[in-house]
């Protein structure tokens, strides 16, 4: 049923996801699709895929931004993905009940069985969060790999999505953001995390941390002192140094 | 927005045959049409006609449309479901009216009701239409309180100069149906009006700066896009052919649905028979042909705010 869940879930799953050590290398969004386009929305499809006109269903991209003018201006890579929200429009406003929001964990995801590829999920969603997947006819969305973080065929250090997994930057965090003491919600307080577009009313569970301050001379601290020069007073070194100094 | 040409026919196809049917549910249990089982046909075979390849129509932007039947399960939550059921439930009550038209050629009593019934049905539908797109809270042209009045005043417009043109070939006592239709036509097109200055003034609450949360550093401006050529994102929400043109298609709208059909409404009672019926037809046929272009830039002038995420600044 796309009723929403009349609680809102005392668990919310997500991700946090850090602007600041982002560094935009687009692994996240491609590990991504490498282990979607084999998980529980497989197959992942590209139309055209070594030719003109590229395209296809991914479920995770990276924007980059220019944030702020001139000298002060600063470049942001941004990962974007389903936003897990607790207001989701696009599972109410679903026809067919394809879509739904969990009761136990907030993960909101698409029955495929079930979509008959109206498209409409794809409108109500003001992030761009969902994509038709033209090969297959069906919509589909970041699933917070479902089939990796309860998967207990996987060591428990790999229980957590693809995206995260792969980030060399650790600039993505997964964890329970409806418990105030688990390591994500106590980094979005310390950080400031936030909301994107919570004038939309959606309430989404992801959250962002904005870069931090640039450092400046105030800021910064001293310089590290020089290196003292190689100074070899005896053995072998010594007496190379001897020599060459010699010639 | 992207204007899929099956929607935009389907919206105005269906709007003129639930708007026809609204109008001879209840007009023809008040007694005021011919109770003749020729005229129940032709009229409500337009009605049947236009409703049903509106239906099938929206079917074929379904990218897996075997799974439609399961469209009629969400009625608790979704608009779209809504529809599908109230659309099917004011055919099967509308199908009982005709029986009883056609066969019997009987109007009153049960068969009245369930005349009344079907438009009822009828408005639930039509009303059902307009609120998919008005509860779409990322797209501000179309969460507009207006929405879903120009949605009904259309499709009782449409079905009003149908109903005219019928009636005019048919029967030949048009006066007020004429003038009904003129009314219906000049409200329909003052709120479209209003709705117009209403979007052209109005601004979306959200900014690339509340996309990104990034205002605090400055302006936020997209540097590169996260993928080489379009998506499907891109495809059906960045659509900006019309908005060109958008004052032209306004203009041209307005004169085929209404600055058109008006004339031609009052030539079809002021002429004898043939010239008179022609005229009507035209005028049902222009009427639509503006609601069809109306309805293109509804799609068209809509902004979704994913947008704001590559690189529009109004979303």
């Amino acid at each position: 049923m796309t009723s929403l869940p009349k609680q809102p879930s005392a668990r919310k799953l997500g991700l946090v996801i850090d602007l600041d050590t982002c560094v935009g290398c687009h692994a996240c969004v491609v590990n991504c699709k490498e282990w979607n386009t084999g998980g529980y929305p497989a197959p992942l499809t590209d139309q055209n895929p070594y030719g003109k006109d590229v395209s296809g269903a991914w479920l995770n991209r990276v924007h980059t931004f220019e944030a702020g003018e001139g000298a002060d201006g600063r470049t942001v890579h941004f990962p974007k993905s389903c936003l897990h929200c607790e207001e989701p429009l696009c599972v109410s406003v679903c026809p067919t009940g394809a879509s739904y929001k969990r009761n136990d964990d907030g993960i909101v995801l698409v029955d495929e069985d079930r979509c008959m590829g109206c498209g409409l999920c794809a409108w109500a969603c003001p992030y761009g969060a969902r994509e038709m997947d033209m090969g297959v006819g069906v919509m589909k969305k970041c699933t917070l790999c479902i089939d990796r973080i309860y998967n207990e065929n996987l060591d428990e250090a790999d229980r957590v999505p693809a995206c995260v997994s792969t980030c060399p930057a650790s600039a993505r965090h997964f964890g329970d953001l409806g418990d105030p003491g688990s390591a994500v919600s106590q980094l979005v307080a310390e950080r400031g995390g936030y909301d994107l577009m919570p004038e939309q009313g959606y309430k989404p569970t992801n959250k962002y941390l904005p870069p931090r301050p640039r450092r400046d001379a105030t800021t910064a601290g001293s310089r590290p002192e020089r290196l003292d020069e190689a100074r070899p007073e005896g053995g072998f070194l010594g007496w190379v140094d001897r020599l060459l100094s010699a010639v | 927005m992207h204007p899929a040409y099956s929607v935009i026919f389907f919206t105005t196809a269906s709007g003129a045959g639930f708007g026809l049917l609204t109008l001879l549910g209840i007009l023809g249990p008040l007694q005021q049409l011919p109770n003749d089982r020729w005229f129940g046909l032709v009229a409500l075979f337009v009605a049947f006609a236009l409703a049903v390849s509106g239906l099938l129509s929206s079917t074929l932007h379904l990218r897996s449309p075997s799974r439609a039947r399961y469209a009629f399960s969400q009625w608790r939550s979704s608009w779209l479901s809504r529809e599908g059921v109230a659309a099917v439930a004011t055919m099967i009550v509308a199908g009982v009216f005709a029986i009883g038209w056609v066969f019997f050629e009987a109007t009153a009593g049960w068969w009245g009701a369930a005349g009344l019934l079907a438009a009822l049905g009828a408005v639930v539908t039509v009303a059902s239409t307009g609120m998919i797109y008005a509860v779409l809270k990322p797209i501000r042209q179309w969460h507009d309180p207006l929405v879903v009045p120009a949605y009904l005043l259309f499709a009782l417009a449409t079905g009003a100069v149908w109903l005219d043109a019928v009636v005019t070939v048919l029967a030949r006592n048009n006066q007020a149906l004429s003038l009904g239709a003129i009314v219906l036509l000049v409200l329909a097109w003052g709120v479209k009006a209003a709705y117009w200055k209403r979007i052209d003034t109005g601004q979306s609450i959200s900014t690339p700066e509340s996309a990104t949360g990034l205002g605090a550093l400055g302006p936020v401006s997209l540097l590169m896009a996260p993928h080489t050529e379009e998506n499907y994102l891109q495809r059906e929400m960045g659509y900006r052919v019309a908005r060109k043109h958008a004052v032209k298609l306004r203009g041209l709208a307005v004169i085929g649905g209404l600055a058109l059909p008006v004339p031609l409404l009052v030539a079809g009672w002021l002429l004898p028979a043939v010239p008179g019926s022609v005229c009507a037809v035209l005028a049902a046929l222009l009427a639509t042909l503006g609601v069809l272009v109306e309805r293109w830039l509804f799609f068209a002038e809509a902004r979704h705010t994913v947008t704001l995420y590559y690189g529009h600044r109004d979303g």
